[in-house]
């Protein structure tokens, strides 16, 4: 079975974000970059099913983006994905979801993936377009939103996640695509050795000018920080004080502290 | 301007965020028809065209048939913008509609700004206004945003839906009900919560305290119950529970849409973070900037006291 797992590098949430001087997008300098929490998931699942079906399985990551997003590919190697893919792109920040699922369908084309999984949205940009939209130009079928995976003989077991604690059960056959959505698993950490074995793996690299072919269906017109409501009180400063002052507050405001 | 509004139901029942999509295409100016693929007893109350299609024929989740009928739909209709809810119906069939026609997908919008979509992005720290560049755009709206000031009293306009092909690549085998829950948090006057903030396991105890000390519950953010520290009964926000106590206490929580979206409405919030700009703070009423490892003990013991 030949997988292909679909990951982005972004920027820790936890970060100061301003817009950058074009007001186009976030200013990326002093930003750390991780592994799309998502996608954690997705590359827990295929390393999994890697190990369920030893070597009749062969999975490869792929991630479009500036060099950065080597770190990434390294980490899911690490984590036990067979092979990654670079797609070179020092500027993949202004495409838009259509381009980068187009990345992703024109390199998957013609290779025989049976399965593909990609993470349900992204933490920066959380479109929860590619992976969709990458089943539907290569002709998959597509469950999103996984909280439940399971695969025997070409069929997969897929558990949705509905809104209020609701799941759907669907089965579809490969080829296929799906989306996962956090608690799908426990994704490893990659341990000392395998970090070192990961070493080894073979990244492959792709201009992002070979295998995009696709215009923009749109475009960002500015990036600004949200209108602020103000209102709320903030407290700074000494522990005590701060526990003294929010007591005080209690008292004066709600009805649950006498 | 045309917009087509494709309906939310579930388990036999028109879901009232199909309402939200209403408000939406008005506060656009748009003209509206919808798509409901469900039954006749639950077509929506408002004026205009609804295109209904049987969903006991159907099925209610069946994305490559569901996306031929709203196929269908825009030939007769021609929209500019075709609308789903943000929700996992929404984010799941837009997709395979936008990239059908080849129309510029917009996600979870959470306002229009000078006709202009507005989007959150990094956790909503930031927003984003995008413009679609074809002709025929498909847009997806936050749950929550667009809120439905009047309740809809129209008459619709019925027109039917049937297709000659309903083949799909998937099989819909049925719905699991939500876990049976330990704790009704709805009724609790008093939830304090935990967040990723509180760094691991072994610290829950440190809120849990707090919330005794206040005579509360405790609550949690998502991946503090996916990690397995608290248990899922305890989950606020769209795939947990839906709370608005007296006073609820979010401790080491950034904000997300998804939690907020299930605790936005509690009377009085109070926030502990380290970060002064989590999202957090646009709704707390008392933004607490301090380590909540550090702070909740003290605040613990000065309430014991
Ligand atoms: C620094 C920076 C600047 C940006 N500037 C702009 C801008 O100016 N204008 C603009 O419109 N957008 C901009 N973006 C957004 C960026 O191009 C989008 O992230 C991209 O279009 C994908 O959409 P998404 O993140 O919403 O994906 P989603 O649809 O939410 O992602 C779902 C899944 O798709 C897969 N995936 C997504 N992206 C990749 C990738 N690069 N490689 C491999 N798999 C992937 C992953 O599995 C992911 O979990 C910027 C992003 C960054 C990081
Ligand atoms: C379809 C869908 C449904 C979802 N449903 C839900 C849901 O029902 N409920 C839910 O909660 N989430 C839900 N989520 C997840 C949601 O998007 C966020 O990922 C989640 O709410 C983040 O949880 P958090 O705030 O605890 O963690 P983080 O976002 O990681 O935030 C941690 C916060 O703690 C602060 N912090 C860190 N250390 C300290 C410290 N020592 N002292 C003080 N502050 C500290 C940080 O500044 C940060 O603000 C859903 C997501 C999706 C896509």
């Amino acid at each position: 079975m030949k997988v292909l797992v679909c990951i982005k590098q972004v920027p820790d949430m936890e970060s100061r974000f301003k817009a950058n001087s074009s007001g186009n997008w976030y200013d990326e300098a002093d930003l750390a970059f991780r592994m799309n929490e998502y996608d954690e998931y997705a590359v827990e699942q295929a390393v999994q099913l890697r190990e369920q079906l030893g070597d009749a399985a062969d999975v490869t990551v792929i991630s479009i983006g500036p060099d950065r997003v080597q770190e990434a590919l390294k980490k899911a190697l690490a984590m036990g994905c067979d092979r990654g893919v670079h797609v070179q792109d020092p500027v993949s920040s202004l495409k838009d979801p259509w381009q980068i699922a187009s990345i992703i369908a024109t390199f998957a084309k013609d290779k025989g993936f049976d399965l593909i999984f990609a993470g349900m949205q992204s933490q920066d940009r959380g479109s929860a377009q590619v992976g969709v939209t990458v089943a539907e130009q290569l002709g998959y079928s597509c469950a999103t939103t996984l909280v439940g995976f399971a695969c025997s003989d070409g069929v997969i077991t897929a558990k949705r996640e509905l809104e209020g604690g609701l799941k759907g059960v669907v089965k579809l056959k490969t080829p296929a695509l799906v989306t996962c959505q956090l608690g799908l698993n426990v994704p490893r950490y990659p341990t000392l050795p395998n970090i070192m074995k990961a070493k080894k793996k073979e990244i492959l690299s792709i201009p992002v000018a070979d295998i995009l072919k696709e215009e923009a269906l749109a475009t960002t017109t500015s990036v600004h920080p949200p209108a602020r409501k103000g209102g709320g009180i903030v407290l700074e400063g000494d522990l005590n004080d701060m526990a003294a002052q929010l007591i005080g507050i209690l008292k004066e405001k709600t009805a649950v502290l006498r | 301007m045309k917009a087509l509004l494709i309906c939310e139901y579930r388990e036999g029942k028109l879901l009232d965020a199909s309402y939200e999509l209403a408000a939406f295409a008005d506060k656009l100016g748009a003209e509206k028809a919808m798509v409901l693929i469900g039954s006749e007893a639950e077509v929506p109350k408002v004026n205009g065209t609804v295109y209904l299609a049987d969903a006991g024929k159907y099925g209610e989740y069946n994305p490559d048939v569901h996306k031929k009928i709203v196929l269908a739909a825009v030939e007769r209709e021609n929209p500019d913008y075709i609308v789903f809810v943000h929700s996992s119906y929404g984010w799941d069939l837009a997709p395979r509609v936008a990239a059908t026609l080849k129309a510029a997908q917009i996600s979870e919008i959470v306002n229009i700004v000078d006709g202009k979509f507005e989007v959150g992005i990094c956790n909503s720290k930031l927003r984003r206004n995008v413009t679609p560049t074809t002709g025929k755009a498909v847009l997806t709206i936050q749950a929550g945003a667009f809120s439905v000031t009047d309740a809809s009293q129209g008459v619709p306009q019925l027109e039917r839906i049937d297709l000659a092909d309903g083949a799909s690549s998937l099989e819909f085998v049925g719905y699991e009900p939500a876990e049976k829950k330990d704790v009704d948090l709805t009724r609790a006057e008093v939830i304090v919560s935990a967040g990723r903030g509180v760094g691991k396991k072994e610290n829950v105890p440190v809120i849990a305290s707090l919330a005794k000390a206040l005579g509360g519950e405790l609550g949690a953010s998502r991946p503090v119950v996916d990690a397995g520290w608290v248990e899922h009964s305890h989950q606020v926000g769209t795939t947990g529970q839906t709370v608005s106590p007296k006073l609820y206490v979010a401790c080491g929580i950034s904000g997300a849409i998804q939690h907020l979206a299930g605790m936005k409405k509690s009377d009085f919030i109070v926030a502990i973070n380290k970060d002064k700009d989590a999202p957090i703070g646009e709704v707390a009423d008392v933004l607490v900037v301090a380590d909540v490892l550090q702070f909740v003990p003290a605040l613990t013991g000065m309430l014991q006291k």
